[in-house]
């Protein structure tokens, strides 16, 4: 099986590529803002940022029909937002407020959007990964043309179930695909030190199935390697693994780690040198500036909506009702009335 | 009209009857296919019903059980086999922390129709690996069923309940009880999740038990009665949710209690039941209440090394003797 680099081959027109950079400028914006929202007590718990990976989110997702299944991991603000979900909802989950999207009883890491097929955030690294293969089968099953995404990290790469819901996939045929964002860190542990084969796309081999190795900054780059793999889904020639390589530019792991340890197992500069050079948002703005999809003008204008969008979340979820007691035993069992 | 069936025939007609009776029903696991089952629960029903529903997976826990809570999701209605209750450790993440969860942390949009089956408990010489029984984690895992029928009937009966429920069921089917017969109607019935079953009244003493000791009760209990003391004997069937109502009536009337089962003694669901009845029942106790269980041991292989560890009969007499 070879494992293809991918080029900028893209079919995109101007308005799909305006509109995902406002999709990208919106994570942004989210993710950015909520480090401060988390020492002022706001976010409950802890959040995962996904800065740095906007392009993924954004060109995974717009590979996507709009009844594709969506499998997210604990990191997922920015898929949501890529799916289209309300933005104050979203916000709103990760203050426990009641307008949250399961009421502030799932959190930062239980982001859910079902009406757009957004099926769930699971919050043990990797536990997603066979959901979204089992998503795939039901519509195998069902002749239904839907194809599942399964987002996973690096860290994820390395847990059991990855290699399970690999080459059971595989041997299904289940249109599935799965998005390994490698962001260079499992928690604190770079890469070097979680895989043996860094090269995570190179496992695809092992499982008879397409490996796509991207470079995750590239709009273009994971756009198209995502979107050959879900037509291949479609089809029914089975599962891809697409990696997308990019980097953690949050502050941290978590909101918690970074209020707690700041970026210290980190080598000095790196971080830097990644928003300098490698940072997504700015390398697709610049691209559309250049190619006439976008003026200074025009992408100034995605930016302060987009800023205008989050201010109005915020003040959405701020002033959301905590939730009620009664809410807190609601939704454990399904009433048995009624069922087939 | 009444046909008679093993329990694992049982098993069989009830998947197949469901299978028929609703085209989103299929099973995945190991050796379901050409073999039929390690257990024969699908014996014969590939070639009537193919590959695509009944699904042959490699040995990997993990996938079947996260892949049957996707189909879940996806709107289908999986039956996935777990082969031993001891690899139920293997996909326990998914059990425990995505299955079970998954409805609540969804704000209760989805609902996790699927059942989970595997065979549990000793008694077959299989070791400590291929002997254990896990009711009790389950059981601490609020959003799952947990049921464990005795007889061919309710094993038929409680399969149909949590194929055609709307959450998610652990099945469990002990290893020793799968060659029993009984008598099961030619029409469709079902038995609900959530009720025991008073499978012998008496007056001296109540005796809760499920799996394997719900059959060395009622042996036990008829030695007891040739000795003059009547035992009522409690089928549990559902251990989550547990069926506190029938027990607490029952343990009004005979003032005694001895819960019996075949996994370990510490942290049993034995000690849940002793407790529950405690908190309700206290003022009608006339003993404390007692607990047959294996002593916090592994299961030996040796056939002889395994009945001296595993409770039998006798455990149950003693332990009612000591409280008439």
């Amino acid at each position: 099986m070879t494992i293809t680099k991918e080029k900028d081959k893209t079919t995109l027109s101007k308005d799909q590529l305006v509109e995902m950079y406002h999709q990208m400028v919106r994570i942004r914006n989210f993710e950015q803002a909520l480090p401060e929202y988390f020492l002022k007590g706001y976010v409950v718990g802890t959040g995962h940022v996904s800065l740095g990976e906007e392009a993924v989110a954004v060109g995974a997702i717009s590979a996507l029909g709009p009844k594709d299944f969506v499998i997210s991991t604990h990191r997922a603000h920015g898929h949501a937002l890529a799916r289209g979900s309300s933005m104050p909802i979203i916000l709103a989950e990760v203050f426990c407020k009641a307008t949250g999207c399961t009421g502030g009883k799932g959190g930062s890491m239980h982001i859910h959007d079902f009406d757009r097929y957004f099926f769930g955030t699971v919050g043990i690294v990797g536990g997603g990964i066979t959901i979204a293969g089992g998503l795939g089968l039901a519509a195998k099953m069902q002749k239904s043309g839907q194809v599942s995404i399964g987002f996973f990290g690096d860290g994820a790469s390395n847990r059991g179930t990855f290699h399970e819901a690999m080459n059971l996939a595989s041997l299904w045929k289940v249109p599935t695909v799965y998005v390994c964002t490698n962001n260079q860190y499992a928690m604190t542990l770079p890469l070097c030190k979680n895989c043996a084969n860094p090269d995570i796309a190179t496992r695809a081999a092992s499982y008879n199935m397409p490996g796509y190795s991207v470079d995750g900054t590239d709009l273009w780059a994971v756009y198209d390697a995502v979107k050959k793999a879900v037509d291949r889904a479609r089809k029914g020639d089975g599962p891809s693994l697409v990696v997308a390589n990019t980097y953690r530019l949050s502050p941290e792991h978590s909101l918690r780690v970074a209020a707690i340890a700041g970026t210290q197992y980190r080598p000095p500069g790196e971080v830097e040198q990644w928003w300098e050079a490698r940072d997504p948002v700015k390398i697709t703005r610049q691209k559309l500036i250049d190619t006439g999809a976008l003026t200074e003008k025009s992408a100034a204008k995605i930016e302060a909506d987009a800023k205008k969008e989050f201010e109005e979340a915020f003040q959405f979820a701020i002033n959301s009702p905590e939730p009620e007691f009664s809410v807190a035993f609601e939704g454990m069992y399904a009433p048995e009335e009624g069922g087939k | 009209m009444a046909h008679t069936l093993t329990f694992r025939e049982a098993v069989a007609e009830a998947i197949k009857e469901e299978m028929k009776r609703d085209p989103t029903v299929f099973v995945m696991g190991e050796d379901l296919g050409q073999f039929g089952g390690a257990f024969g629960a699908t014996r014969g029903l590939l070639a009537e019903f193919g590959e695509e529903r009944i699904r042959d997976t490699p040995i990997s826990e993990t996938a079947i059980v996260g892949f049957a809570l996707g189909a879940a999701m996806g709107g289908m209605r999986p039956i996935a086999e777990i082969m031993r209750c001891d690899w139920m450790t293997i996909c326990m993440d998914e059990l425990v922390n995505q299955i079970a969860k998954m409805r609540y942390m969804s704000g209760g949009r989805p609902e996790i129709h699927l059942v989970v089956r595997t065979n549990t408990e000793g008694g077959i010489g299989l070791g400590p690996q291929h002997s254990q029984s896990f009711e009790a984690w389950f059981c601490h895992v609020p959003g799952l069923k947990v049921v464990m029928p005795t007889n061919a009937y309710d094993a038929k009966g409680l399969l149909k309940s949590a194929i055609r429920g709307r959450n998610p069921v652990i099945y469990m089917e002990p290893n020793s009880l799968l060659s029993m017969s009984a008598s099961i109607p030619d029409e469709d019935y079902t038995v609900p999740i959530g009720k025991a079953e008073v499978k012998k009244e008496g007056k001296d003493v109540t005796i809760v038990a499920w799996g394997t000791m719900l059959a060395k009760s009622l042996n036990a209990a008829k030695t007891l009665a040739s000795e003059g003391i009547d035992a009522e004997v409690i089928d549990l069937r559902t251990l989550r949710p547990m069926d506190t109502e029938t027990i607490v009536n029952s343990v009004k009337k005979t003032g005694r209690l001895v819960v019996a089962h075949e996994a370990n003694r510490t942290g049993g669901l034995g000690a849940e039941v002793a407790a529950t009845v405690q908190e309700l029942a206290f003022d009608s106790l006339d003993a404390p209440i007692k607990r047959v269980a294996t002593p916090d041991a592994m299961i030996p292989a040796n056939r002889r090394l395994e009945k001296y560890v595993l409770p039998q009969e006798d455990k149950v007499i003693e332990a009612v003797k000591s409280i008439v």
